[in-house]
């Protein structure tokens, strides 16, 4: 039987990064599952949760439950927001459905490292905090990205400091976070790589911002893209 | 009620204050290079123990029964102290225990007492106190004389001039000793070295902090790494301790897990250099006169909070500090208070008490979440958690703002998946301020992201529009 699986894009990928989600929906299909978009799903209300508005993100995680329930599974494309469904929503008084990290979907429940990808490029990857540290992801996206055909990975010094996103912190303490950001950069500088990729598009759109601002050449590319990409279907920059 | 000064009188709010700390190129470099060292040197002494896990996970216990059964192991304490020959006195806030210090300094006729590193003589404000009341407190822990002759305010729980180097050390000691020195560690530990011994040698007073009091035999613990501590603690007539009300352990066994987790955590040392412990008085051997200050100070409302109150187990390694990746830019002044770092983000404002001061509630807001912190944290403390627990009481204090008002806007866009695509679409059009697929700038508040990151032009369209044309 087809594993089930409901994509939770997340409204910021939903929004800003429809390539991510129809890599996901690419990848997910090619490996045999059956994947579904229930259009309710919006947010999972970790930007509220987390900047102290509590009681608004009570109805967003009692909606994710509604929204999600009847499925198997939930994959995510980023591990702050399932982070956000696993270890806070149980704290709003939710029991939230079986919700996963890509990497640790793919890894952990489908089983595989190699997914079939092609990505001739020079790559550096950055651990997103709430992946590393909520979810315990530990090594899966590397072992996936080794896995990937042609791929060039470059270790990223000092990989699992903080980019200094944040959520709201990146407007709040604005200048904190862009001095996080500017030693986060000259890591990533310093590998030679043409791309940076990580599982979360919203640390993603932090240091690809300032590399974009600074024209320092590193494009910012979601694990899930590198994923989905196969040399009869290659990734191709859309912006 | 006087106001606590754990925080610091005029200290602007986190924001602010980093703005300024950040610019500081002399500081960034120091801390950089200081916490990069003590992270490694902790990670490799952390790594040596197979069952630090679980160390952590008896020390968290361990605190937790203390913190509920506070009540009666405070008594207990105070029985097994008194005892053994020593005097307790209970203070509620700070303006108490400086009292009952100067009091008893004054008892003694001291005009001058020596003192061994205490963040609890700190967070009251002890010195100052003690000036005015015409007793003069000689720190005498290198770094916190550092400070102290530098009529300046620590950065770091365990080196409180961290954000000091030799050239300026040099500088202040020449200045204040009247001496001339190179600046070579070794001769400005010498320097203060004969400066604190005329000082241990003739002062007959006292006042240290502690680490931890057993309560079933009245022993308190004193972890320190010169052996000053030492110096005080058995040199003078009178010996004074000022103690947070937490800093209990049930039973001398229960020291067995702290005294394994504290030097690792702190100094990446496998066993700590000087340990000294003492119970009340013995005759004809050390201090002949001990004196028990325990404070609350915040702590019991602190208690009061079932999520606040793990900032209690904290035993002060700044282990927190160390890794942490704002700490690491602002430095510890930044945090306006004794307590900086990710504890003190968590602690200062529940010794507060009032999430309406704008600096204390700013405090829980200087964190982008990434949890190092709770990773490395002797007593597992969950501080990111307590963070988001603290940034909801501030919201409430504050009531109604152009944020708050934002944010309910956006709660009830997301709570109807039809008004989040007309908003998705409405916000789509913001791709025509979009130069090469790209914003560079955008009005308040958005200019605080645009200051220096550009934002991705938003797509012509959005994941879910896509999905309805093609598969729905």
């Amino acid at each position: 039987m087809r594993v089930r699986v409901a994509l939770f894009a997340t409204c910021l990928t939903d929004t800003f990064f429809p390539d991510t989600a129809r890599a996901v929906v690419r990848l997910l299909e090619r490996l045999g599952c059956e994947v579904d978009f229930p259009l309710d799903q919006t947010c999972c209300g970790q930007m509220h949760f987390n900047t102290g508005y509590r009681d608004h993100a009570v109805p967003l995680a009692r909606k994710y439950t509604d929204v999600f329930r009847s499925y198997d599974y939930v994959v995510a494309p980023s591990g702050s927001c399932a982070g956000m469904v696993r270890e806070v929503h149980p704290t709003l008084g939710e029991s939230p459905p079986r919700t996963f990290e890509l990497s640790e979907f793919l890894v952990d429940v489908l089983g595989v490292t190699d997914v079939g990808a092609w990505f001739p490029h020079r790559v550096t990857y950055h651990p997103t905090c709430h992946s590393l540290r909520m979810l315990g992801v530990g090594d899966k996206p590397l072992a996936l990205l080794r896995a990937v055909k042609a791929l060039d990975l470059v270790e990223l010094p000092d990989s699992t400091h903080c980019c200094g996103f944040g959520g709201t912190f990146a407007v709040k303490n604005a200048e904190t976070s862009t001095a996080m950001l500017a030693d986060k950069m000259t890591c990533v500088l310093s590998t030679g790589a043409e791309v940076l990729s990580a599982g979360d598009n919203s640390c993603l759109m932090h240091i690809g911002g300032g590399l974009s601002r600074l024209r320092a050449g590193v494009r910012p590319v979601h694990l899930a893209e590198i994923l989905a990409s196969t040399e009869e279907e290659p990734w191709l920059a859309t912006r | 009620m006087a106001r606590n000064p754990v925080t610091w009188l005029g200290s602007p709010t986190f924001p602010k204050a980093a703005k300024e700390a950040l610019n500081d190129t002399q500081l960034r470099q120091n801390l950089r290079r200081a916490t990069g060292t003590i992270r490694g040197r902790r990670e490799a002494a952390v790594a040596e123990m197979t069952d630090w896990e679980m160390l952590r996970v008896a020390g968290e216990q361990i605190k937790n029964d203390v913190l509920a059964r506070l009540d009666t192991l405070l008594v207990q304490l105070e029985e097994s102290v008194t005892a053994r020959g020593g005097t307790v006195h209970w203070a509620r806030d700070a303006e108490e225990a400086n009292r009952i210090v100067l009091d008893l300094c004054r008892a003694e006729d001291a005009r001058e007492v020596v003192k061994v590193k205490s963040m609890a003589t700190a967070e009251i404000g002890l010195n100052e106190a003690l000036e005015a009341g015409g007793v003069h407190a000689i720190e005498t822990d290198l770094a916190e004389l550092i400070v102290q002759l530098g009529d300046d305010r620590p950065s770091h729980i365990l080196v409180p001039a961290i954000h000091r180097n030799r050239a300026e050390i040099r500088e202040i000691f020449q200045r204040r000793m009247g001496v001339e020195v190179s600046d070579e560690p070794a001769d400005l530990a010498e320097a203060a070295r004969v400066y604190l011994r005329e000082k241990f040698l003739t002062t007959k007073v006292a006042v240290s902090g502690a680490n931890f009091a057993v309560a079933d035999t009245g022993s308190i613990v004193v972890l320190e790494s010169e052996g000053n501590g030492r110096m005080c603690l058995t040199l003078p007539d009178t010996l004074i301790t000022v103690m947070g009300i937490e800093k209990l352990v049930p039973s001398w066994q229960d020291l067995e897990v702290f005294l394994q987790l504290l030097p690792r955590s702190s100094t990446a040392e496998r066993m700590n250099p000087y340990t000294s412990v003492w119970t009340g008085v013995t005759p004809g051997d050390g201090p002949q006169r001990f004196h028990l200050v325990l404070i609350d100070n915040g702590r019991t409302a602190t208690l009061a909070d079932s999520v606040g109150r793990q900032a209690l187990r904290c035993i002060r390694c700044s282990a927190c500090l160390n890794v942490c990746p704002v700490y690491e830019r602002t430095g510890g002044q930044s945090y306006g208070s004794v307590y900086p770092g990710p504890i003190g983000a968590i602690l200062t404002p529940q010794l507060v008490g009032d999430m309406h001061d704008p600096q204390a509630a700013s405090l829980p807001y200087a964190s982008s979440l990434c949890g190092a912190c709770f990773e490395v944290c002797p007593v597992r403390i969950d501080i990111p958690s307590v963070l988001t627990h603290l940034r909801a009481e501030a919201v409430e204090a504050k009531g109604r703002t152009a944020e708050s008002v934002a944010m309910a806007a956006a709660a009830w866009m997301f709570a109807s998946a039809s008004r989040y695509e007309k908003a998705q679409k409405a916000g789509a059009l913001a791709r025509f301020l979009a130069r090469d697929g790209k914003i560079t700038s955008l009005p308040w508040p958005g200019s605080k992201w645009t200051s220096s990151r550009d934002v991705p032009a938003p797509p012509s369209e959005s994941f879910r529009t896509w999905w309805r044309k093609n598969r729905g």
